[in-house]
This record gives structure tokens, sequence and C-alpha cells, in this order.
């Protein structure tokens, strides 16, 4: 197995795919840095690369008039950024933009999409790990939803 | 130490022992920590974990965790108070020498010293830290002892940490690890935003090492300990903090009966082995 496929092995979300499909995927993927401050994309844009962040720290953001670039979540170590590339409008929901020095591996989507539609089977696989990253950002989400931590004396 | 055992060592567990509040400092719009002095004759010594019955005169009583130094031998003692009923709010305006009772220390422990030699894994969501606090000290001052120490802490905004001074020094302290994130962030915040088990997933474990700890609203319990779970740490190493209608202290009166047990005789610090199945009963 390549370094790529090994690191992609043991990055937990592509754990479930087998080693002929750990090398499709390492095929595509190349290491990227981003220094602190530098934006990965722009939400509204076309929707290209998906990364599985090594080290470091990326905001999820969008633009809220009077507000300005307002942070909705972060990633860090393990997590993948990045999935409106897989399904129409293929445009980015939101921006994402380095915190800190940050280094991943970034995925040609176009090539994975390529692989997926000639092997469905493949597709399968790659959207269920996509998927189960997708389910564990929802479940967080909906935790925050709760507002846990507010005061029993905050009423809405 | 158990329930029964930190019990027999008061001589009148129901009777309130005089003590003034000799430090008052504010933690967030709502949450105040108090440092109270003896008037006379001081409690036993706390273990990390533990709560207190402070009484309000004319007011009421109410259970709060200790959320001081376990190293501090002076009698003094430190809780950290959300102003939420009557006598909490009433704890959280006391001003300094204002005389206040005290019953305790009640309650089971975090049992720091069984996880002498792995890893620690501390938990906290909102005022959830205030329990949490002592193991922090605990660990800090011994922390030889220790593999890693590891603090994952939530709150629902930047400025609604508690002991923010703190968390500060312990982020730039070698040897520690310190991941703080917010539901939602202010607009000069940097740091993290989402909800504590996102934090914790990423976090690479040793799992038949590590001994988790935990403290917050219990669906977040219950989240955390999934994660952890599925990290393959077993049940027993997490231990979890409850909360229930605690009003003598000492397993009389029932009110905190949870299940099998009672929260302030059998708790507050029980295993998630013990705690997760009771915890998804509607009824309790």
């Amino acid at each position: 197995m390549t370094e790529h496929g090994a690191q992609l092995a043991g990055s937990g979300i592509f754990s479930g795919l087998s080693a002929e499909e750990l090398e499709l995927v390492s095929a595509a993927a190349r290491p990227v840095w981003f220094g602190a401050g530098e934006r990965l994309f722009l939400e509204g844009t076309p929707a290209r690369g998906c990364w599985l962040i090594q080290d470091g720290c990326v905001a999820l953001d969008l633009l809220v008039p009077g507000r300005g670039q307002v942070v909705v979540q972060t990633l860090g170590y393990g997590d993948v950024l990045g999935w409106s590339w897989l399904l129409p409008p293929y445009q980015w929901h939101f921006g994402a933009v380095a915190l800190r020095p940050t280094t991943a591996t970034e995925l040609d989507t176009d090539l994975l999409r390529t692989l997926a539609d000639q092997d469905p089977r493949f597709g399968y696989t790659l959207t269920l790990s996509l998927f189960q990253a997708c389910v564990q950002r929802l479940q967080a989400t909906r935790a925050r939803l709760l507002d846990l931590y507010r005061s029993p004396n905050d009423r809405r | 130490m158990t329930g029964a055992e930190s019990t027999s060592l008061l001589a009148e567990p129901m009777l309130p022992v005089p003590y003034l509040v000799a430090g008052r400092a504010a933690e967030t719009h709502d949450c105040v920590t108090l440092r109270l002095e003896p008037a006379r004759d001081s409690l036993p010594p706390f273990q990390p974990g533990q709560f207190t019955m402070l009484a309000v005169p004319g007011v009421g009583e109410v259970a709060i965790s200790i959320s001081g130094d376990p190293a501090a031998q002076d009698g003094t003692l430190t809780h950290t108070i959300r102003a939420v009923g009557a006598v909490s709010t009433a704890l959280h305006n006391a001003s300094v020498g204002t005389p206040l009772g005290v019953r305790g220390p009640f309650g089971t422990t975090w049992d720091l010293a069984s996880a002498t030699g792995r890893d620690l894994v501390i938990v906290a969501g909102g005022v959830g830290l205030a329990p949490l606090r002592p193991v922090m000290l605990g660990a800090l001052a011994d922390r030889g002892s220790y593999r890693r120490v590891c603090l994952i802490a939530g709150a629902r905004t930047p400025a609604e940490f508690l002991f923010r001074s703190e968390l500060a020094a312990w982020s730039r302290r070698p040897g520690i690890e310190v991941e703080l994130t917010v539901d939602q962030p202010a607009a000069d915040w940097d740091g993290q935003v989402g909800f504590v088990t996102e934090p914790l997933a990423r976090l690479p474990v040793d799992p038949a090492r590590t001994t988790a700890f935990l403290c917050g609203p219990e669906p977040m319990l219950r989240f955390a300990a999934q994660v952890l779970q599925r990290k393959g740490i077993l049940a027993g190493d997490i231990r979890v903090s409850l909360e229930r209608n605690m009003q003598c202290g000492i397993g009389l009166c029932g009110h905190c009966q949870f299940g099998p047990i009672l929260v302030c005789r059998d708790g507050p610090v029980v295993s998630y082995a013990l705690a997760g199945p009771l915890l998804t009963i509607r009824e309790l």
C-alpha cells in the first residue's frame, strides 16, 4: 500500500474501504498546507476538492450581513472537509478558512466522481464513508441545537 | 470513599456548621465562585467530586459541588454557584462577610487515585466544569502520577466559560492538553466552534489505559460517553457526576432517588456502567 493509502486507511473515515479502493482514492490524493487565515473556498463558488485534515484547524463560515463572516463550526485532525462536490448543484454552501497552519490530504474530486461513475460499487462505498462523517456532524449539530448549557432561567 | 464512609466522618450530618463568605469572584453573568471560611470549627476535608449542602439563613438550603483545591488544608471551602433558584440566587448575591450554614462534605468522589498511571480524559460542559476543577487541580499537583491529562470543555459562548484565567494558564502549561469549544462564537473568538463531542471524537486515545471523567447536562453525558465507547473505552472506565434534587445529603429522605441509587449517598459520581442504562429511562 502506498503512503497515501496507508494514511487514508488510518484516518477512520476511509477505514471501511478495501485495499484496492484505498489505492483508487490515494491516486486522487495529494498533501497540501494552508497558512493561518488562508481561505480554502468561498460560499457559493463551484465545489471542487475534499480535504482530510491531518493537523490544524479549519473554520466553516458564511457571510451574515451586519456580522461579517460568522463561524458555524471548526474542524480538525481526522475530520473531512467538503462534500458539496458529491451532489448537485456542486457549489459550496459554506466557506472554509484555515484558523491555524493546517496540513491536509486533498482529494481530486473530479477524479473520484469519475471513478464512482465507472464503478458504482466503489461509488457506494465512498458515499457511505462520507455519509458516516456527515451523520456524525449532524448529530453534533443537533446536540448543539439543544442549547444544553443555557440556564433554566433563560426562557425562550 | 463511599458515601457511607464519608457520612460516618460527620458527627452531626444534619447540623449546619457556620461559615462566612471570605471571597467572591464573578465567573460569568450568572455564576460566582465563593470562598468560605469557618466561623469556628471546620468541616472534614473534602475529596474531588463531593458536595456540601449550603444554607442561606431564612432562604433555604441547596446542594453545591465543591470546586476548590483538594490540597487546601486551611479549612476553607470553595463553591462555584449559578443563580437559578431562590437559594442559589441568594448564594450568588452573597457578599463578603455573609454568614452561611454548611453541611458535608457528602457523596462519592471522582477517585482520582484509582486512575494512577492512566490517561485522564476530562470532559466538562457549561457549569459542569466546576465539580471537575478539583480533578484538574489534583492531577496537576501530582502530574507525574498520570500519563496524559486532557481537558475538553464546552460552553455556550466564550464569555460563559468558568475559570477563564485558569483555563488560559492550563492551556499554556506543558504536559496538559486543553481543548475549549463553544456553541456560539463571539466575534473575537478564534478557538473551536462545536459541541464537546467533536474535539472528543478527534482525540486519539489508548482505550485500555484511559479513565474519563464527565460532568455536564445529562444528554451531554450520554453523547460524550457514546463517543468514548466507540473509541473502545469501557463503561466502567467512564465516570459521570449526576445531579438530582438532593435535600438531606445522607440518604435518608429519598428525594434524590435515581432508580436503585440515592444520588446524595451513592453518587454524585458513579460509573457509567451504572448510570448509562438509567439515563435512558424516561421515568427516572
